[in-house]
């Protein structure tokens, strides 16, 4: 093999990393109203709904990619709302990605924010009431402050499974540099090319990557669970 | 505990027959033989297989995947005894590099590129691709996909490549390609022709062999198979009269 060509590394790195932030945030503000919803809800059925979030972690991403590609598709939701820019399909796109990336990192994020939503219980938010708190005011200055270190992992966890994504990726995306070609499609390339240098690069950065975000995990939670004690 | 369990003593024992007689049998007539074959030759080769085993009683086990990434795996010491390619580079290159027996490749077919599209009725040609009237061109990885490769080459001596570079989307292998081209997700795409030889509707277009360089598509015996009777079996029967006949139903040529 040739030079190393930096920009080829570059570019999957950047692509990742804003395709997880994007992906983190919009599983903030679709995620949080969720947990709660979970946490706080007494309807029967909540359970049903707290199994269809979770699901991903058990399913397939072959099974993911496969129903993706066909709703993304010009037959699909997604052909519908690409039409209405004058596209076809939503899969081989950026947006493609993103959605894809929420459904799949959303039980990352939804379950330790329910948790901590759950975790402090009812009382706060009475206390907050008898002092004349309108719910909209309690959640933000009550349970969101509270529920923090759950948002934390959240988030954290979230940015990171987006980051480690796959198998979804490589059945919708189409390998577009720049645009679909993200860091663990890249690796996939060079080792199946034998550009075991590039791919070693890219793997090791990775393997640093995911030590350094579940030790973070680890300590916050240490950290917080010792504080609430 | 001991009373419960007596019940499952006899079925167990019969099982237990039952699998050592399977396992004589084996060594004694048939035999299995691991076979990696590129994604384009899937279907013929499962008509193939069907038909080498009823012929010899030996089992053939079939991987699927691109041809860079198979043989990827078999310099990675996989299990594989016969390597059915859809270039004639990388058996070479197993040779070159010790994977594979040589003197054992042989072209059992050459393949034919087809531009596909889903929609019936379309007038697909030459002009198609100047015309550039699509939003999306599948292909297979030209890395790791002969097919890919022969594609690039017939949009490059089409001078289209650069107009159409930013349309393409990338199959991780020519099934792949096929899928997203299936789904309508790519409006045309460049298979292999043999993926859609049986299958009626869509709209196609037989690339002129003139266009790109020949794709033979070589096969080889493995070094792990050296000592395999199924495996060399396996290289006699594809190159035989029954496995020919449905190469040639694939619409795939042959080189004589």
């Amino acid at each position: 093999m040739g030079e190393l060509n930096f920009a080829q590394l570059w570019s999957p790195i950047r692509l990742t990393i804003e395709l997880a932030f994007i992906t983190t945030i919009l599983l903030l503000i679709f995620g949080t109203p969720i947990a709660w919803w979970l946490a706080r809800s007494k309807a029967r059925w909540k359970e049903a709904v707290a199994t269809v979030v979770a699901m991903p972690l058990v399913l397939p991403p072959t099974v993911l990619g496969f129903y993706l590609l066909l709703l993304l598709g010009p037959n699909g939701p997604g052909g519908w709302i690409a039409g209405l820019y004058g596209a076809r399909t939503l899969a081989f796109t950026f947006t493609g990605l993103v959605i894809g990336s929420v459904i799949y990192s959303m039980p990352f994020v939804v379950q330790p924010i329910r948790n901590a939503f759950e975790a402090f219980g009812d009382r706060p938010l009475e206390v907050a009431a008898t002092l004349r708190a309108s719910p909209w005011d309690a959640f933000w200055s009550v349970a969101v402050p509270l529920a923090r270190p759950g948002f934390l992992t959240g988030a954290i966890l979230g940015f990171a499974h987006t980051i480690g994504e796959f198998g979804v990726i490589l059945m919708i995306g189409g390998n577009i540099p720049g645009q679909t070609k993200v860091l663990s499609v890249a690796i996939y390339d060079f080792v199946e090319t034998q550009h075991w240098t590039e791919a070693h690069i890219l793997a090791g950065g990775m393997v640093v990557f995911s030590f350094a975000v579940i030790l973070a995990t680890m300590m916050l939670g240490r950290r917080y669970g010792q504080q609430g004690r | 505990m001991r009373a419960r369990l007596s019940w499952l003593k006899l079925p167990m024992a019969a099982l237990a027959s039952v699998m050592i007689a399977a396992t004589m049998s084996t060594a004694a007539h048939a035999a299995e033989v691991k076979v990696a074959v590129a994604a384009n030759f899937t279907e013929a080769v499962k008509e193939i297989g069907a038909l080498f085993e009823k012929a010899t009683g030996h089992k053939p086990v079939f991987s699927f995947g691109p041809t860079g990434g198979l043989y990827n795996q078999v310099t990675q010491a996989a299990p594989f005894e016969v390597f059915v390619s859809a270039d004639q580079a990388t058996p070479a290159k197993a040779i070159a590099e010790g994977h594979a027996v040589a003197g054992t490749a042989f072209t059992y077919a050459t393949g034919k590129l087809v531009l596909f599209s889903k929609t019936d009725g379309l007038n697909l040609g030459e002009q198609t691709l100047k015309d550039g009237k699509f939003t999306k061109i599948a292909i297979a990885n030209p890395k790791t996909a002969p097919y890919g490769t022969a594609a690039v080459e017939v949009m490059q001596k089409l001078g289209v490549y650069d107009a159409l570079k930013g349309k393409i989307v990338e199959g991780n292998n020519i099934a792949q390609t096929y899928q997203f081209v299936d789904t309508a997700n790519a409006e045309v795409g460049f298979i292999a022709f043999a993926q859609i030889a049986l299958k009626p509707g869509g709209s196609r277009w037989v690339v002129p062999a003139n266009l790109h360089k020949t794709i033979a598509q070589d096969a080889v015996l493995l070094k792990t198979g050296a000592n395999n009777d199924a495996a060399k079996a396996f290289i006699a029967f594809l190159k035989g009269p029954e496995a020919r006949k449905v190469i040639e139903k694939y619409g795939y040529g042959f080189v004589d």
